[in-house]
C-alpha cells in the first residue's frame, strides 16, 4: 500500500461514480460483461471489448469487484472497480494476491505472497457488440494494463539471477461479437505482453526479454437474460522456463475456465467458474493448478 | 493450444453462418403467428406507455393505430406474409432525441411483454435481432 496508494485512488473514483443521482442503467443485462482479474470488464481471465457497467452513450457508471481463486495448492484474491463513460473509455484498478502457501518452503520461502497492481485503460474504436445483429462488425477496442509486481522474499532471486523485470506493460487489442439470434458472445483478444504468470512473477527473463503476442478467446451463450455459461482460453509467455533454475523449473502453462455469470439485477452479478491455471513453479509444485473460482460485482 | 477446443469454435463458427442463412417463417410462428402477435403488441404498446422511462416518447400517439403497424412490421420482421404500411423508422422517430438508453428501455419493455406471453427466449433473442440494428434510424441523441 506504499509504493501504490491503490485505495486512495479508488475511493474517489467510487465516489465520483456515485454522483449521479441513480446508477447508469442504460445497457441491456450482462452487455458489461463481468470483471475480469486483471479489473477490465470481459471474461473472468481476459478483457472484452465491452465497456465495464450499464452506462452507455453520454452517462457515467462503476463497477466494484471481489474474486478469490482455490486451486490445488494455492490462494488467489484480487479486488478492484472500474469507471466507464460514455460506453467508450474505461478506466480499471486491480490488486492481486498469489497465497503460495508452504509451496515454496523448499526455496526457503514458506508462506510467500505474490503481489501485483494494476492500472487498466480501454478505448472503445467502433462497433456495437450487441445492436448491430445484422452484422459481422465486431465492437472492437484496445487496452492497455499497467502492472506492478510486489514478490517479496523471492525479489532479489526474481529480478537477479531470473532477470525478470517488476513492472510491466499489456497492450491488448480485443473483438467482440454478440450473435443476438443464437444468444452466442464470442471474444477474441490479442495481448502484447512479457507478463509471467500474468506479472505475479515479473515480466520477461534473462533469457526472454521481447513482449510476445499472445491470443485469448472467450465463447459465452446466453441461457436466459439473467444467466450466461461459456469458456476461455488465455495463451501465455514461457519467459522463465530456461532460468537459472533450471529448464523447466518455472515452466507455465496457458489458462483455462468453464464459467457461469448470475446476473439477477443490474446492480450485481456473480460469476463462478472451474479454473486450470496448469503448472505454477512446478519444480516445487508440479501439478497442474484447477480449482474453483467466484466473482462478485457491484455496478453503479 | 487445446486443439478440442479450436475445433469447438470452429464448428460453432461454422454453425452460425449456416443458422444465419437460412430464412424461413419459424420465427413468425413462434410468435404464434398474426393473432399472437398482434396480442403480444397490445401489450407491449400498453407497457411503453406507462413505463416511465419510455412513456414520454409515446404521448398523443393512437394507440390502436400504433399496435396495428407494430403487429405488421412484427409480422413481416419475423418472417410472416404481411406488408408494413407505416412509415420509414428514421422518419417516424426524428426530432425525439432517442438515447442509447431510451433505446434500450424499450428493448426491456419488448422482453417483458415477450415474458408475460411466455415467448421462448430462443425466439425473444431471433425477434430482437431483426429489430436491433433499427437503433441506426431510432437513435439520434
Amino acid at each position: 500500500m506504499t509504493r501504490f496508494p491503490l485505495l486512495q485512488l479508488l475511493l474517489p473514483l467510487l465516489a465520483a461514480a456515485s454522483l449521479p443521482a441513480q446508477a447508469a442503467s442504460g445497457k441491456l443485462l450482462l452487455t458489461g460483461g463481468v470483471s475480469s482479474i486483471d479489473g477490465a470488464a470481459g471474461g473472468g481471465l481476459t478483457p472484452w471489448a465491452v465497456t465495464g457497467s450499464y452506462a452507455t452513450q453520454g452517462e457515467w457508471g462503476a463497477t466494484a469487484h471481489a474474486t478469490g481463486v482455490k486451486t490445488r495448492d494455492y490462494g488467489f484474491s484480487t479486488y478492484g472497480a472500474l469507471v466507464s463513460w460514455n460506453d467508450r473509455i474505461e478506466l480499471s484498478l486491480a490488486r492481486q494476491d498469489l497465497d503460495t502457501h508452504d509451496n515454496l518452503a523448499p526455496l526457503g520461502l514458506p508462506g510467500l505472497h505474490l503481489k501485483q497492481d494494476i492500472i487498466g485503460a480501454k478505448l472503445r474504436l467502433l462497433g456495437d457488440a450487441v445492436l448491430d445483429s445484422d452484422s459481422w462488425v465486431p465492437q472492437v477496442a484496445l487496452g492497455v494494463e499497467a502492472k506492478r509486481t510486489d514478490a517479496g522474499a523471492l525479489a532479489p532471486t526474481l529480478y537477479g539471477a531470473l532477470g525478470a523485470k517488476k513492472s510491466g506493460t499489456d497492450v491488448y487489442l480485443s473483438a467482440t461479437k454478440l450473435f443476438l439470434a443464437q444468444g452466442i458472445l464470442v471474444n477474441g483478444t490479442l495481448r502484447l505482453t512479457q507478463a509471467n504468470q500474468n506479472g505475479l512473477l515479473g515480466f520477461g527473463g534473462a533469457q526472454s526479454q521481447g513482449a510476445h503476442v499472445q491470443p485469448e478467446i472467450s465463447v459465452a451463450w446466453l441461457l436466459h437474460r439473467t444467466l450466461a455459461v461459456g469458456a476461455e482460453w488465455r495463451a501465455k509467455p514461457d519467459n522463465l522456463n530456461n532460468g537459472v533454475l533450471g529448464a523447466g523449473a518455472l515452466k507455465e502453462d496457458d489458462w483455462f475456465d468453464v464459467f457461469a455469470a448470475w446476473a439477477p439485477s443490474k446492480h450485481v452479478s456473480v460469476t463462478a467458474a472451474w479454473v486450470d491455471l496448469g503448472r505454477i513453479a512446478p519444480a516445487v509444485q508440479p501439478r497442474r493448478q484447477t480449482g474453483a473460482y467466484v466473482s462478485v460485482q457491484l455496478a453503479f | 493450444m487445446r486443439p478440442s477446443f479450436l475445433t469447438l469454435l470452429l464448428a460453432l463458427a461454422a454453425g452460425l453462418v449456416s443458422v444465419s442463412a437460412r430464412a424461413d417463417d419459424s420465427l413468425y410462428r413462434a410468435l404464434g403467428e398474426k393473432t399472437g402477435i398482434q396480442v403480444l403488441m397490445q401489450d407491449f404498446v400498453k407497457r411503453v406507455n406507462t413505463d416511465t422511462r419510455t412513456a414520454p416518447f409515446f404521448k398523443g400517439i393512437k394507440q390502436p393505430r400504433l399496435v396495428d403497424l407494430l403487429t405488421q412490421q412484427v409480422c413481416k420482421e419475423s418472417g410472416g406474409p404481411c406488408v408494413y404500411e407505416g412509415d420509414s423508422m428514421a422518419l417516424v422517430h426524428k426530432g425525439l432525441e432517442i438515447s442509447h438508453s431510451d433505446f434500450n428501455a424499450v428493448v426491456e419493455v419488448l422482453q417483458r411483454s415477450m415474458d408475460a406471453r411466455s415467448v421462448p427466449f430462443a425466439a425473444q433473442n431471433a425477434l430482437l435481432a431483426r429489430l436491433a440494428p433499427m437503433h441506426r434510424d431510432i437513435v439520434t441523441r
